[in-house]
């Protein structure tokens, strides 16, 4: 049976993919994909589409939600087909880039260039050559969500701010009985944060810019974050079998062990209250979190006011009629923009909404975000899907013990160049 | 003339499903295969067989088959042997039978997301394996059960099998079911043992049987992927990639249309041959008549 499941899957997506899929776009109708496939962000973007029809009446939206994972595989073929939707669901950077070969996605750049201004950094992760193809609704910035109760039970006052201190904590937190640490190593991505985050802090901001542009890591810099991550295991923070740990689905996940209390902290996006909360039944969980950014490393050349992020965005498409910039701007505006903070949903681009911010940590997330000299895009989505994969999955088998820094560094350049 | 039109009409909409749903595909993605394509724009970049070598000749993906392989041979050395005993013992007359032969079936039932899932849980360190091993003073068999690389595909194999297994027994208790009770009599006549019984009139009259389980199971363990994809992703370190998670690894996760069709083809190629062969030298017998 599970020959002819698999088969059928397979031919499924072949047929597919020799089909094209369809969407509708006539003048005035705007097709809308977005991973808003439950609440609070569903009944959001609804409620964005009816009030854009409300205020523009010839411009009817329809919204058809898409499991976040299955946009890796639609939007190719979307943008392969001739009817592609008007606007689409987009991370930017190197997938971005990609997705430019076909044509099919609107250079934004003149239409939005009057009020993105505002947005500041944040909107640059969409830019390719300079030129915006996307435009962000939110924004993640990566750092340490960790336990007040169990750092206290450590008797750490203060969170960690260089890798020295961040290192004597581990041992505090393990000598208190508690596993410092937890990590969803399954995924491989979480990984890929650890390692990003010593690349920025050991690699000058030029260098890492240059680096992904040209798809290689030459530099000795990046052997260095390798070498970094090799110390931070050799202290063995993370919790027993993480490599089998997955990042968010479940209790026994990484964020379902710090929800609980079983571990101290975990280095995870702005997301993650919301995805921690779903995952334990502790009422007063929000007030027991806290947040401090990525330490800074003795010596590193990397500025230390770089931080690792990304977003969510949209792109429109070629096919998509003349309102989609405008309903961009529409949902970057202060009012969407401050529903979508008061939601909960995400950090807003738009400082305007950031009283909307209820929690006072996601706050603070915000406000260093603003202050951040430079927002890395995660070095996955920065570089060309291929090439970030191929990264992840060096560093993902690097932290399982196979690999070397300089081997981890060398993959990125191999995979630009085809080589497997 | 009334025959063909009869037959044009029976056999034309299974013919063009097959055709448009199982052909076409194949040679689609085998046109695709001779591409760098990253899904955008159109094919341009011919690499011929380029993608073929780089299947074949990369570790992860030789490691990938190596890992299809050792489920092959485990299912066959493991999973048979058990399946064979456990139908034997439940085509005796004994008390709760039908019970027995419910629990031993269902877990065929459950898909094979919820056999993942459920497990996932079950196997988590210091889960319900653990707890059981500790309490049972085994304390010393527990692993790292998903997270050590040398452990995990025995880990997946022992999941596999625990949703296989009925499927084994329900086609061979039919298989029993088959063979007439006069020549158990009549080997019991002739003084022959339980254990002779089962060796020279059993076994041998199961044998289309078990070939057909023999022929489903290595195709099934070529193909696995819904188990290992939730449980493991592949991991940890490749440890437990199969070919068919190879090919979504590479072929969806990293935009690689090309090379990912590349490993289809080759995919569908073992199998292929696999069934030919088996086919041709195994079920010949079996299916002679039926096949012309």
């Amino acid at each position: 049976m599970r020959s002819i499941r698999l088969c059928a899957a397979v031919v499924a997506a072949l047929l597919v993919a020799a089909c094209g899929s369809s969407g509708t776009t006539g003048s005035g109708a705007l097709t809308w994909w977005h991973n808003g496939t439950s609440d609070p962000l569903k009944s959001l973007w609804q409620s964005v589409a009816d009030g854009y029809h409300a205020a523009h009446p010839d411009v009817t939206i329809s919204i058809d939600p898409i499991q976040n994972e299955q946009f890796q595989t639609k939007v190719p073929l979307a943008l392969q087909s001739d009817s592609p939707p008007g606007l689409y669901q987009q991370w930017g950077g190197g997938g971005e880039a990609s997705q430019i070969k076909s044509g099919k996605v609107l250079d934004l750049t003149s239409s939005v260039s009057s009020w993105i201004g505002p947005l500041g950094k944040a909107a640059e992760g969409w830019q390719v050559d300079g030129k915006q193809y996307g435009v962000p609704f939110d924004l993640h910035v990566v750092g340490f969500w960790y336990r007040k109760d169990l750092f206290q039970k450590a008797q750490i006052t203060t969170p960690p701010a260089t890798m020295a201190d961040f290192y004597t904590d581990i041992d505090k937190l393990r000598a208190a009985g508690v596993t410092p640490v937890a990590i969803g190593s399954k995924d491989r991505w979480p990984d890929a944060f650890y390692w990003d985050y010593f690349a920025v802090r050991e690699c000058s901001t030029d260098v890492v810019k240059q680096s992904i542009k040209a798809q290689k890591l030459d530099d000795p810099c990046w052997r260095k974050a390798g070498d970094d991550l090799t110390a931070l295991l050799a202290r063995k923070p993370f919790q027993e079998g993480f490599l089998g740990t997955p990042a968010q689905q479940g209790a026994g996940s990484s964020a379902g062990m710090v929800a609980n209390g079983q571990a101290a902290m975990e280095l995870q996006g702005d997301w993650e209250p919301g995805t921690m909360a779903a995952l334990t039944e502790d009422k007063d969980f929000a007030s027991k979190l806290g947040w401090f950014p990525f330490p800074t490393i003795e010596g590193g050349a990397g500025d230390p006011g770089v931080t690792l992020g990304g977003g969510d965005g949209f792109s429109c498409t070629t096919a998509a009629p003349p309102s989609c910039p405008d309903f961009l701007k529409y949902i970057d505006g202060a009012e969407v923009q401050t529903k979508l903070a008061a939601a909960g949903i995400g950090l807003p681009v738009n400082p305007d909404a950031a009283s909307a911010l209820k929690d006072p940590t996601l706050r603070q997330v915000f406000d260093f975000s603003r202050k951040a000299t430079y927002i890395q895009t995660y070095l996955d989505i920065a570089l060309p899907t291929s090439v970030g994969q191929a990264l992840d999955d060096a560093i993902a088998n690097f932290v399982a013990g196979k690999g070397t820094p300089a081997s981890v560094a060398a993959t990125v350049g191999q995979a630009a160049t085809g080589d497997r | 003339m009334r025959r063909r039109l009869e037959l044009a009409l029976l056999l034309g909409p299974a013919l063009l499903l097959f055709v448009g749903f199982v052909l076409v595909p194949i040679i689609v993605a085998a046109y695709y295969s001779l591409y760098d394509w990253q899904g955008f724009g159109a094919l341009t970049d011919f690499v011929g067989l380029g993608n073929y070598w780089d299947v074949l000749g990369g570790n992860v993906f030789q490691g990938a088959v190596g890992h299809n392989l050792v489920i092959v041979v485990l299912s066959l050395v493991v999973q048979l042997p058990v399946s064979v005993a456990i139908a034997l013992l439940l085509n005796r007359k004994l008390r709760g039978r039908a019970a027995l032969r419910l629990i031993v079936f269902a877990p065929y039932v459950l898909s094979e997301a919820t056999t993942a899932v459920i497990w996932l849980l079950i196997l988590q360190p210091g889960g319900f394996t653990d707890q059981a091993l500790t309490f049972l003073g085994l304390h010393g068999v527990i692993h790292q059960w998903l997270a050590d690389p040398q452990v995990v595909l025995f880990t997946l194999f022992a999941v596999i099998t625990w949703k296989y297994l009925g499927f084994g027994i329900i086609l061979l208790l039919a298989g029993l079911q088959g063979i007439p009770p006069e020549l158990l009599e009549a080997a019991a006549l002739d003084g022959a043992s339980a254990g002779q019984a089962v060796r020279r009139v059993v076994l041998p009259l199961l044998g289309p049987t078990i070939r057909i389980w023999i022929f489903l199971s290595v195709i099934g363990s070529l193909q696995v992927f819904d188990i290992v994809w939730i449980m493991t992703l592949g991991g940890p370190a490749n440890a437990s990639t199969t070919m068919a998670t190879y090919l979504i690894d590479h072929g969806f996760k990293r935009y690689e249309f090309g090379y990912g069709s590349a490993v289809a083809v080759v995919l569908f190629i073992i199998c292929f041959a696999f069934a030919l062969v088996y086919q041709r030298f195994a079920l010949r017998r079996d299916t002679e008549g039926a096949m012309g």
